[in-house]
């Protein structure tokens, strides 16, 4: 507490500040009881009984969720999505991150241009994405010309990597304003002082940027996970609720469930599906502090 | 500057100029096909989206710029203006809750320090961090209970009461320099006032950045009207648009450059906000 009025026992103060945040916090704070943390209670709670909500299940639910063919399809789906794209988003971000510091200030402001994809519409690009991808598309047209064999890209295993690019052309901008936030915070003197012992740029990059960068490169790692979730606006508006099997991912698979109906599934499957971001998250943030 | 590294400068920003390829010809496109006739669309995108024999093409630009695709779908194409207006039903009231409740929630946390205040920052980080497949369920099982399924309040509720906002518009607050709260303080001003005339004009920037990216966010919003709102009629253009693809290509192309207006245009106007709202996640305590 850093501010003290006159006369004011500090004590006193500090009641008073947090009675005041109470109400500050109350409208908020009531909407996310009511609509996130109670009902989330009653998600687990459900996910531990059977389809009626009546009688208590164990595991049941858990099984019949792990043992399920489009569940064990769509978690290998999501796991290969997340572990390609995420080196491959952090990698390019990063790249671009450091090009954008090499560049004139002026030339810099082509920085939020890289941000204009997550601006655009999912439904504006559908057509876009159709144009392009489709059996008789325009890469297919252009593939063909040149002599080569036209690919079956939203019905073949083609489909996965197009939504790998999709991801990564849309999140690139957003890590790479995160990477450099994180450039901006490492200190000149630092560099200066690296350079009058002589050190080279090579040098300067892996002794001082890098190591100064792993902070950030968690919050990246993290909001890229998360953000990766929402690549299903795109294969769903463009391929629907059942795609190619090689991009039948979680969301899919939550979508079709809950359109079903199938509510105590549902349970089970968020809750593991929470548990398991948790885990990923914390080791994260674990490991990066050990390299701390 | 020496004249080598005058030259790679220009190379390596021709270099993220070509990296933005992907990005001003999918701009570009939407644009241009907007304009083109319904013939030269079925010449070209036809193939792709109505099944007509022959591959697609995509030319640079129309060949005779027309705009009978826009008045066709101003003139023969009410539902459209239903969905459009859809589209903002649902948008507003969300972005408005989401200042509403989270700026003072935003503002208790930064400015107050009280037990448990690190704890409820964490707990609300943690929430924003959870993709919706996980908050899908316990969203539904309240709407449910309120009788809100199918209504728009069902998608609204949940974006107002978002743990994102709040999270920027703390680090917002954040960035007041303590010392001007402070003045205020000693001036004796209550806390409600201190809020309003200090606080709140000085989180401008934070406001704002929650703003464009709360708008951004429901703008494209696709998961939750499509499974809270089983009436097409209440549907946002986001859910719409690729249904009317098939029949009118021409009405879908147009369709497509009003759907990016609102976004581009709150974009182009909020971009440096939306650079710090994305930037405040980056900078650590």
């Amino acid at each position: 507490m850093k501010i003290l009025k006159k006369n004011v026992p500090r004590e006193k103060v500090k009641y008073k500040d947090a009675k005041a945040a109470f109400f500050f916090l109350l409208p908020s704070m009531t909407g996310i009881c009511l609509f996130f943390v109670f009902p989330f209670f009653d998600t687990v709670r459900r996910s531990f009984f059977d389809v009626v909500g009546q009688n208590f299940a164990g595991f049941a639910q858990y099984q019949s969720v792990i043992s399920n063919d489009s569940f064990q399809l769509a978690s290998v789906n999501t796991a290969k999505f997340i572990g390609i794209c995420i080196p491959i988003l952090l990698l390019l971000s990063l790249i671009l991150a450091l090009l954008m510091r090499q560049i004139h200030p002026k030339g810099r402001r082509i920085k939020t241009l890289y941000l204009l994809p997550m601006s655009i519409p999912v439904a504006s690009m559908v057509l876009l994405w159709q144009l392009l991808f489709h059996d008789k598309g325009i890469i297919n047209t252009m593939l063909v010309q040149s002599g080569a064999e036209s690919v079956s890209f939203m019905n073949s295993g083609a489909a996965f990597w197009v939504l790998v690019g999709t991801y990564v052309w849309k999140n690139v901008g957003y890590d790479m304003v995160l990477w450099l936030a994180g450039l901006d915070g490492i200190s000149e003197s630092m560099y200066e002082a690296a350079n009058v012992d002589g050190a080279g740029a090579w040098q300067c990059f892996r002794y001082i940027t890098i190591p100064s960068l792993i902070p950030t490169l968690g919050m990246v790692a993290i909001i890229s996970l998360l953000n990766s979730f929402k690549v299903f606006r795109e294969a769903y508006l463009v391929a629907g609720s059942y795609p190619h099997d090689s991009i039948y991912l979680l969301q899919h698979l939550f979508n079709n469930w809950f359109v079903n109906m199938d509510i105590s599934r549902l349970c089970a499957a968020a809750v593991l599906l929470c548990l398991v971001l948790l885990v990923i998250i914390m080791l994260i943030q674990k490991f990066l502090q050990a390299e701390d | 500057m020496s004249k080598p590294q005058k030259t790679k400068k220009i190379l390596i920003t021709l270099l993220l100029l070509i990296g933005l390829f992907p990005t001003i010809w999918a701009v570009w496109s939407i644009f241009s096909g907007s304009l083109m006739a319904k013939d030269e669309l079925n010449h070209t995108i036809g193939p792709v989206i109505s099944g007509r024999e022959g591959m697609a093409s995509w030319p640079l630009l129309p060949s005779y710029p027309t705009l009978q695709p826009l008045t066709e779908l101003l003139l023969d194409t009410p539902q459209f203006f239903v969905m459009f207006w859809n589209s903002f039903k649902l948008v507003v009231p969300s972005v408005l809750g989401q200042l509403l409740f989270g700026t003072p929630a935003a503002w208790a946390l930064s400015r107050f320090r009280f037990r448990g205040r690190k704890a409820l920052l964490a707990f609300y980080i943690s929430l924003m961090l959870l993709p919706f497949q996980v908050t899908m369920v316990p969203n539904y099982l309240t709407i449910n209970s309120l009788h809100l399924m199918d209504t728009i309040w069902a998608v609204i509720l949940p974006f107002a009461f978002s743990a994102f906002p709040v999270f920027i518009m703390t680090k917002g607050f954040d960035s007041v320099h303590r010392s001007i709260i402070e003045a205020a303080d000693v001036d004796g001003a209550g806390y409600v006032r201190t809020f309003i005339s200090i606080g709140l004009p000085l989180g401008v920037p934070g406001i704002l950045s929650a703003l464009v990216m709360g708008f951004l966010d429901t703008w494209n919003a696709i998961e939750q009207p499509m499974l809270f709102l089983k009436t097409p009629s209440l549907w946002p253009l986001s859910l719409y648009l690729p249904r009317i693809a098939e029949e009118k290509l021409g009405v879908a192309m147009v369709s497509s450059l009003i759907m990016l207006l609102p976004a581009a245009l709150i974009f182009l106007f909020g971009q440096k906000y939306l650079v710090l709202g994305i930037q405040s996640a980056g900078v650590k305590e």
